[in-house]
Order: structure tokens, then sequence, then C-alpha cells
């Protein structure tokens, strides 16, 4: 034993007992079982899925060519990607706006600012189903812009997203440096090009990647906005969930969960392990 | 709050410049919406695409019949019940990541984030193939039952009738485990920056002057991350509240919660007026929530 045990263990070293490190690995355990076991029966060749057959990538090749499910994937990216767009453009603009006026009814503006965050996405979606019902929202438009209604539903609960990380940023903004652009003779949108928006930076890339995310992820709030025509991948999966569950979807499935992780390195090349994790 | 230096009507181009496009976003694509909504919620169907406004109140009087209200209460016992769930296995677990060595923690911190990104439906989708009679929850029972009967055998007493496997999915076990399953990091991160935030040195002084570690937990640690803490109790108790997808998916008919009726009255009960109704009602008892944790807080902030 005493090989092992270098250092006696402090009192605070929590995290060196070994309960603790049970505790730790159990809940890893449980949180990532599931996806891994889901992972590697993706390549199973079997269509029940609990007993290994043998290594396959037909299911892969079924899910790529089945059609309708590239589709809702492609509608999905989208959708992420011009509600991520939007959401950053609104929700910074909100962050500069919280940030540095004053102004009436302040606090009753920040409030209804991060109710899209509290209500609940069911309140929200059943919102939206009878706001485009109610104001007939064309839904026959061509691709893409049939996707408008989800997308519009998606930037209104992405954005107070967008500008709750970035006003935290900008709290940290030293005034003067604005002061002294302006006096150097800059402009008001000058100093903001060049002074502010850089200083955003990091909380603008952060807000991209959790609007991007709560996109992607987002059912419920999108079952009550999709039409027939406009499936993403979370409503298309639901319902190869809910009335045949087949291989297609873990594989699928993993690949999503790839994209996830790849998402995740692309922010800790940018940002670093340390600023993820504080920016949560 | 903090912030807000220049007046808005010495900034009055600035102000409109940067201010139109959300405060114009919110009010139409979130106020207008929910607005409709509430007023819906005094409406009655007036045919089959119809509804009028006609400012009554049946709606909510049909709500609070014990019908409704049962699954209301229940709804807010489970997620009562998840939330404790999620706090007893994710406070060591928050307690563990802020002790952590410094290279360890943020990697710690991205294990726990990393199924927080990864898509609701694809860990729910994850979690009922495990715990399917066919999955490998089951299998794991099999063999523990297998064991137990060997040891039976062993010892002499007649072996245990063969397995049976068990249904897992589709009851209010399910529904609770699921929750608990994609909250628990809902939980851990707030816990973290609470605890995070805690001065070291008095848990090292309370250990110093003799207190155990749990002596230490309860007068020192739990005292100060309190509303960290409650943070985290209201990040995973009000979306808990309102779940959808997991009482959708891996509840059975009597493990309905809130939202399911909700969604039943937009799709196939077609009773728009009384899903609005509701959906009122599940926002205002999100609010008394909210109203109940700042009403503890400032009452901390005082008591300080």
């Amino acid at each position: 034993m005493s090989l092992f045990k270098r250092t006696p263990v402090a009192p605070l070293e929590y995290t060196r007992k070994t309960w603790m490190r049970g505790w730790v690995g159990a809940t890893m355990f449980f949180l990532y079982a599931p996806l891994l076991i889901l992972m590697i029966f993706s390549f199973n060749d079997s269509k029940r899925n609990v007993v290994w057959k043998g290594f396959t990538l037909k299911y892969y090749e079924k899910a790529m060519n089945n059609d309708s499910l590239v589709e809702a994937m492609v509608n999905s990216l989208t959708i992420a990607g011009l509600a991520t767009v939007f959401s950053l453009v609104l929700g910074a603009l909100a962050a500069v706006m919280l940030w540095r006026f004053r102004f009436p009814f302040k606090g009753a503006v920040e409030g209804t600012m991060s109710l899209p965050i509290i209500v609940p996405e069911i309140c929200l979606g059943v919102a939206f189903l009878i706001f485009f019902a109610k104001i007939e929202w064309p839904t026959d438009l061509p691709w893409p812009l049939n996707l408008s209604a989800i997308t519009i539903a998606h930037i209104t609960f992405c954005f107070p997203f967008v500008a709750m990380v970035v006003r935290s940023r900008l709290e940290s903004f030293n005034k003067e440096e604005e002061e002294a652009a302006k006096d150097l003779g800059a402009s008001e949108w000058q100093t903001f090009r060049d002074i502010l928006l850089p200083h955003m930076k990091p909380g603008l890339i952060a807000g991209a990647l959790l609007s991007f995310t709560l996109s992607l992820d987002d059912f419920v709030i999108t079952f009550f906005t999709s039409g027939p025509d406009t499936i993403t991948f979370p409503v298309k999966v639901y319902s190869m969930v809910r009335f045949s569950v087949t291989p297609e979807v873990n594989a699928a499935s993993t690949i999503l969960i790839i994209l996830t992780i790849v998402l995740t390195a692309v922010a800790l090349k940018l940002q670093g392990v340390k600023a993820i994790a504080e920016s949560h | 709050m903090a912030g807000g230096t220049q007046d808005w009507r010495l900034y009055k181009r600035p102000f409109a410049a940067i201010a139109g496009a959300p405060l114009f976003w919110l009010l139409l694509f979130f106020l207008v919406p929910m607005a409709i909504v509430w007023l819906y919620s005094f409406g009655e169907n007036a045919g089959p695409a119809d509804i009028a406004i006609s400012g009554t109140l049946d709606n909510y009087k049909r709500a609070i019949e014990w019908l409704y209200l049962s699954i209301f209460l229940k709804s807010l016992a489970v997620a009562a019940l998840v939330t404790l769930i999620c706090l007893i296995i994710g406070f060591p677990v928050a307690m563990a990541i802020t002790f952590a060595a410094p290279k360890w923690r943020p990697w710690l911190l991205l294990g726990i984030m990393l199924p927080f990104w990864t898509n609701l439906l694809i860990r729910t989708y994850a979690l009922m193939t495990l715990m399917g009679t066919n999955g490998y929850a089951n299998k794991g029972l099999n063999a523990l039952w297998d064991g137990a009967s060997w040891l039976r055998t062993f010892v002499g007493m007649q072996p245990l009738e063969a397995w049976t496997p068990v249904q897992l999915l589709y009851n209010n076990f399910a529904v609770v485990l699921g929750l608990v399953y994609v909250h628990l990091p809902f939980m851990v991160l707030p816990l973290y920056s609470a605890l995070d935030r805690l001065d070291k040195s008095l848990i090292e002084a309370s250990l110093d002057l003799g207190a155990g570690h749990l002596r230490t937990l309860m007068k020192i640690v739990v005292p100060l991350a309190g509303p960290g803490i409650l943070a985290g109790v209201m990040i995973t108790l009000i979306p808990a509240l309102g779940a959808y997808l997991t009482p959708d998916l891996m509840g059975g008919t009597e493990s309905q919660m809130i939202a399911n009726v909700i969604e039943r009255q937009f799709k196939r009960a077609n009773d728009w007026p009384f899903g609005a109704a509701l959906s009122f009602l599940l926002i205002y008892a999100m609010f008394i929530l909210i109203a109940l944790q700042s009403m503890r807080r400032d009452k901390g902030r005082e008591a300080h």
C-alpha cells in the first residue's frame, strides 16, 4: 500500500478520499454508460440492440440513405446556424443596452428579457403554436423560408442567453479605454468596433456556442412550431423512437454526439478548458 | 442592478440604434404570443377552428378540479423528489470538483458539462435502450439474481426461481430516474460555482478547531453556500416541473406530468383555451417558486 501513497491526504483534499472518488466515478458512469452503449451498439450487426453480433457500418449507410433523416439534420443545422447569427446580434445589442444606458422601466425590461429562459418550454411552445396560427404565418414557403417560424422561436429563447453571457463579460470592461478612444477622435461606431467589440469577443463566442447547442437540442418548442414539411432532427428522432426503435436511430444519434464533442473541442481550442468551465 | 451610466435622453440616437431591435423582438415574438395565450385562457371553443374570448373563468375552474389538480401536485412531487436526488448525488460531486487538483478540475467540469451539451432526446433514448426488458440494466439484475440463487444453493438452500425480466420502463420509477439523469448537470454546475467561491480557510479553521468533516459541512459549508444551493435547487426544480419529453417517452399512462396534459389539449384533445389556462397556471407556479427563492435570499442577506 505504501507504494501508492505518495503523500498523506490533507484535510481538504476531499477528492483524494476513496469514497469520494468512487462517488464521482459512479456518477460519471451513470452519465456516460448509456451514451457509450448507444454509440457502441450503433456498430452492432443486429436488429435487436443488445447482443453483440459483429461490427458493421450498415446502419450508418441506412441512416445516410434515409432522405427524411438527412433532410431533418440539414434543417436542424440550418436553423441552428441562423438562430445563432440572429441571437448573437440581438443578444449583444441587448447586453450593451442594459450595460450602458439608464432608461425608464429598466428593471422591468431586464426581468422580461430573462423570462424566455424561465418560462417552461412547453408554455413557450404553446405560445408560438397559437401565435403562428393566429397571424396565419404561411406554411407553404420554399426551403429555407419554411423554417422561419421555427427559427424565430429559437431566436426568442436563445438571445436572452447570449445577452446574459455578454453582459457578464461587459462588467469587466474598463470604460476609460472607451473614453480614451473618443478623446483620440474615434467616432461612436469606431469605438464600438475597435474597442468594445474585441472586449466582448469571448462572451460572443460562448454565447454563439450556447445558442447553437440550445437550438440544435430543442425538441419541445420545435415540436409545436414545426409542420409536416419542417421536421428537425430531434423531432424526427422522436417519431422514430416513438413508433419503431431501429439501429438507425443509434447511428444518427452517434453522429450528433460526435458533432457535440467536435463543437466542444472547437470551444476548447478557442477558449481553453478553464474559460469554458467558468462561463457556465 | 449595476451599470448603466448614460441617460438615454442624452444619447437618444445610439440608444434607439442599440435598444430598438432586441426590444422589438421581445415585444413581437415573446410578449405578444404570451399575451395571446393569456387571452385564450379566458376563452371558449366557438367552432371547430374558432375561439371566442368571452372572459369566462370556466377553464380555470376545470383546471382546479381534482383530476387536473392531482396531476399538478404529482408533477410538483416528482420534480421535488428529482431535485432532492440530484442534490444528494450532486453535492459530493461538486465538492470533489471544488477540491480537486487544479489540473484535474477543468476536465472534471467538462465531464459534467458534456452530457449537458448532448441532445436531450438522445440522452433519454440512450437511457431507454439500457432500461428495456432486454437492456443491460435488466441483464445486470439478472446476473445479480443468478448470483444470489447460486449463493443460496451454495449454503444449502433452495435456489431462487428463474429470473423474469422486470419492467423498468413506462412507470413512475423510470420517469424519476430519467429526470435525474437529464437534470444532474443542472444541479452540479451551480453547486460547484457556489462552493468554489467559498473561503477555504474557514473550512480549515473549523477542522483545526476540532469539528469533524460532517459537522464542518453542516455548520460551515452548507450555510455559506446556501444561496448557491438554492440556485441549484431552482435550476433543477423548474425545468423538472415543466418536463415533457421524459414522462412522455419513459412514463406509462399513470405517470403523465402537467406538461403532457397541456400538450394533449393542443394536439389530440384540441381544447386550446383549457390548454392555455393550464399553461398559465404552470407559469404562475414558476413565479411563486422564484418569488419564494428571492424572499429566502433577501432574508439570508438581512441575517448577515
